[in-house]
């Protein structure tokens, strides 16, 4: 099928185009991170931990927040300072980003208008050591939603030249490499990242933790990727048209990408809407056992572990339900779109409504 | 055979998919019968609605809004359009058998021909005692050797004729009184072609069946069909004794596409080829 | 002048079982065959499903690897040549497959398909060229220039085998290897393509080996013809001859079978 054919079908699908569209937004706040975000990921304010979210107040220059006070020196017991506001400059200068990775700027969409030492506008509160949560989930998205992406590309890419030309060639390389994506199989997922991690460490800045886990999931996940592709590329090889590229001497290579590799793109397209759910949360749960993303970097599954704290719980238990109320819509859009799209694909699903 | 009803009766069959703009008309407005005993050939290319039209009497279909068959088509009495679901299952297989093109797709490949024909036994014979011999029984009909060994092997085991004469005896396991046959030899080699369909001719002679014969090649009809029926874009474009067409054909559809087979022994230059600007004009007359 | 001549030929597979998957038996699919092929005649090899004149086709295009037996073209020894001494003949000989539904990939335009060979076996020409020569090929098939964006689904059967046709005939072979062109098509498609394969060999001096399993079509069609038998060439001979005095009791089996009309 067509990919403008199953996008054409894909618009007929409420549910589908509800999340596809909720994944739209969600990478493209992922994108724009750094200009969304006020304060950077590791700035600390020991002056204001445990600080709830600041309510947004209409002042004389436009849009302002209030401030609060801590009434109580030893326990976070935050309380706004009657008539006392700090009004919201948009489009303001803040700290220094560089956008897409490479284009220096300052700019961002809003920040306190001369804001006196310390003061801070936190819309979902704050952290421990008074980190701006709502600047650290958007800079955790860049890290948990490309991870998705980062990690089915190379599984897909792996297990794609692995299964298609053992499928291809058959015989004895054929036996090895299915031999040994059993093995990696035969191994619970689980331990086998947990030793990934262990034995790769060392060969990684911490840093680098993103493209080690990366490369710890696209390990695990591209065996079973490839025993598929390989039934379909065996599958597919027989078929004449594989033939004729054959007699007339077409490389092998060309016949792999330009006549297999099409053929199996719908098969490619769910199989990566449906396992990206699958990295996002490998990398949630590597963070959550404090052997993923390294603070002070930001991840969602970081942050959902630092939300374990029995303080936090106490004090501050809504910026906890944050991450995870966000890892939680981004798996469900994902598996509503992979659904949806294999309804569209499915040859069955075709045949009750060929026309 | 005017006095007694025929047993399929057919009247303005309009069969159409899709709907507004889209939709195609894969049959416009046919009528044809086909007598008790009797072997009709229906005889049309790819896109003829002949297969259609042959799906279409037993609602085989996709249901509305995909597909939408009107007109009123009469089998031994009970109007079709009229039925239950459950009438309908009941008429399927039991009154009315089909056989269709490919063999090896239309027998399930997991089961063995015993299984599947016994399948086809209880739903609609229950009152079979000895399934195993009624199974071998039917085996030998269709000259399978060694029915009694070859009925627990799986449909791969078995050559594409072979195959289709499975398809066969399950399709008499239920002493159908219509066989619909949709291309039962194109998948075949030459001399397994002509031994289905003598074959059939058997079949139809021992158990008094009608047979709806689909097809796109007037080379079997002669010498099997009783009449024929010749359909070009969804009408019914000529239908007559089955000598009768084939040697005095009336409509230039028939006479092209009988011109266009190339026959053994006649050696041409060129083969002739169908003008079909020609034909259009003279089917809009 | 012979073209192609082919001295017991035999392309046996092996039949693979137990744990070790040790070859037990072969599966002789073609078993000592020998025939010629002579420049710009048309040759019919006819048989039955299983004759093995489907693998014959494929084993001369060294999509089957041969067993035993040569396989030799213009001078040049075919069988089991490496796929790199092989590359200049595959321009010269080339193939149209049976089944017009699945010998064109379905994710490709018909620009792309028809220009495949084009692109392995003349990458120098530049891309105007290239679309100028499909375009002419498109024309030479009787097909129009707007097909060049469509994929196959667009087409039906006769059309698509057209398209096949065209591909085949891109890099201008001198031997077309013609497996079962037609019978996969209704009567009368299937007569406007024998049409259309004669003219196309008259027009570019074309050398056919033509496998089908209707001895009509064969009739009309080729000067010699071969019959084949479980792997064996049961009888061969110019076409007129085999088909009014067939010798052999296969044949005889075979032209009997043939519906009259």
């Amino acid at each position: 099928m067509q990919p403008r054919k199953i996008f054409r079908e894909l618009c007929k699908r409420p549910i589908g185009m509800i999340s596809l569209g909720v994944l739209v937004c969600f990478y493209l706040i992922a994108l724009f991170a750094d200009f969304l975000a006020p304060y950077p990921t590791s700035t600390q304010n020991l002056d204001k931990p445990f600080h709830p979210p600041t309510a947004l107040t209409w002042t004389s220059s436009g849009l302002g927040c209030k401030v609060y006070q801590n009434a109580d020196a030893i326990n976070p017991d935050w309380k706004p300072v009657k008539n006392e506001t700090r009004s919201i400059q948009w489009f303001a200068e803040g700290y220094d980003y560089k956008f897409l990775g490479f284009i220096p700027a300052n700019t961002h969409l809003f920040q306190l208008k001369d804001s006196q030492e310390g003061d801070r506008i936190y819309l979902l509160g704050s952290d421990s050591t008074g980190r701006d949560v709502f600047s650290r989930l958007l800079k955790g998205s860049q890290v948990s939603l490309t991870i998705g992406i980062a990690g089915i590309s190379i599984t897909l890419f792996v297990g794609f030249v692995v299964g298609g030309l053992s499928g291809y060639f058959g015989g004895l390389s054929d036996f090895v490499a299915m031999r040994f994506v059993e093995f990696l199989m035969a191994i619970p997922g689980l331990y086998l990242l947990l030793s990934l991690r262990a034995a790769l460490a060392p060969y990684f800045k911490s840093d680098q933790m993103f493209y080690l886990i990366v490369v710890i999931l696209a390990m695990i996940g591209w065996a079973g990727t490839a025993r598929v592709i390989r039934g379909m590329s065996l599958s597919i090889r027989r078929r004449p048209f594989v033939q004729a590229a054959e007699s007339m001497g077409q490389s092998t290579w060309k016949i792999l990408f330009q006549h297999i590799l099409p053929n199996l793109f719908s098969y490619l397209l769910v199989a990566a809407t449906l396992s990206i759910p699958g990295y996002i949360l490998g990398e949630a749960a590597l963070s959550f056992l404090g052997l993923g993303i390294q603070e002070p970097a930001a991840s969602w599954g970081l942050m959902l572990s630092q939300a374990q704290d029995m303080k936090v719980f106490m004090f501050n238990f809504w910026w906890m339900l944050t991450p995870g109320f966000a890892i939680f819509i981004t798996v469900i859009a994902f598996n509503l779109l992979g659904d949806t799209l294999r309804d569209i694909v499915d040859p069955k699903f075709q045949m009750n409504r060929s026309s | 055979m005017s006095t007694s009803p025929p047993l399929l009766d057919v009247k303005d069959l309009n069969i159409t998919f899709g709907s507004g703009e889209s939709a195609t008309h894969a049959v416009r407005g046919i009528d044809f019968s086909i007598a008790k005993g009797e072997t009709v050939a229906v005889v049309g290319e790819s896109g003829s609605g002949k297969s259609v039209t042959a799906l279409s009497l037993v609602r085989l279909l996709p249901p509305p809004p995909t597909c939408r068959i009107e007109g009123d088509i009469h089998f031994s009495g009970h109007a079709i359009q009229e039925l239950r679901t459950s009438q309908l299952r009941e008429l399927r297989g039991k009154s009315i058998a089909y056989i269709f093109q490919e063999p090896s797709t239309s027998l399930n490949p997991v089961f063995s021909i015993h299984n599947q024909i016994s399948e086809a036994l209880l739903l609609h014979r229950p009152e079979v005692r000895e399934i195993s011999d009624e199974i071998e029984r039917l085996l030998e009909l269709v000259k399978i050797p060694n029915a009694k060994k070859r009925m627990h092997d799986y449909p791969h085991q078995l050559s594409g004729g072979m195959q289709q004469r499975v398809m066969i005896a399950m399709a008499l396991a239920c002493r159908p009184k219509l066989l619909v046959a949709d291309e039962p030899t194109t998948a075949l080699d030459v001399t397994i072609q002509s031994e289905i369909m003598e074959l059939l001719v058997e079949l139809k002679n021992e158990f008094k069946m009608a047979i709806m014969l689909i097809t796109h090649n007037f080379g079997i009809v002669s010498g099997f069909a009783d009449r024929v029926i010749v359909m070009f874009r969804g009408n019914i474009v000529e239908q007559g004794p089955t000598q009768e067409v084939l040697n005095n054909p009336q409509h230039p559809y028939t006479q092209a596409l009988i011109d266009c087979i190339p026959k053994l022994g006649k050696k041409q230059e060129r083969l002739t080829t169908i003008d079909y600007d020609k034909i259009s004009g003279a089917t809009q007359k | 002048m012979n073209l192609l001549s082919v001295k017991d030929l035999k392309v046996h597979f092996p039949v693979r079982s137990g744990i070790l998957q040790r070859v037990t038996d072969y599966i002789r699919a073609v078993d000592g065959i020998s025939f010629e092929v002579a420049k710009g005649s048309c040759v019919g090899l006819v048989g039955e499903s299983g004759s093995g004149k489907s693998t014959t086709g494929k084993a001369l295009i060294g999509l089957n690897p041969v067993s035993e037996g040569s396989i030799v073209y213009d001078q040049k020894e075919l069988a089991n040549l490496g796929r790199k001494d092989f590359q200049p003949l595959r321009k010269r000989i080339q193939m149209v497959f049976q089944d017009p539904f699945n010998s064109l990939n379905p994710r490709m335009r018909v620009e792309q398909i028809v220009g495949e060979p084009l692109g392995i076996h003349e990458p120098e020409l530049s891309k105007s060229e290239r679309r100028n020569r499909i375009e002419e090929l498109l024309k030479q098939v009787g097909l129009d220039s707007k097909a060049l964006n469509r994929f196959p689904h667009a087409f039906s059967g006769g059309q698509r085998q057209r398209i096949g046709i065209a591909r085949a005939l891109a890099v201008k072979p001198e031997f077309l290897i013609l497996d079962e062109p037609v019978s996969a098509l209704d009567v009368s498609v299937q007569a406007q393509i024998i049409n259309l394969l004669s003219d196309l060999k008259t027009e570019f001096n074309l050398t056919y080996l033509f496998i089908s399993h209707d001895l009509a079509v064969v009739e009309h069609f080729c000067d010699t013809t071969l019959v084949m038998n479980q792997g064996k060439l049961a009888e061969q001979g110019p076409t007129e001859e085999i088909l009014s005095n067939p010798k052999d009791s296969y044949t005889q089996r075979l032209l009997s079978a043939v519906p009259s009309l």
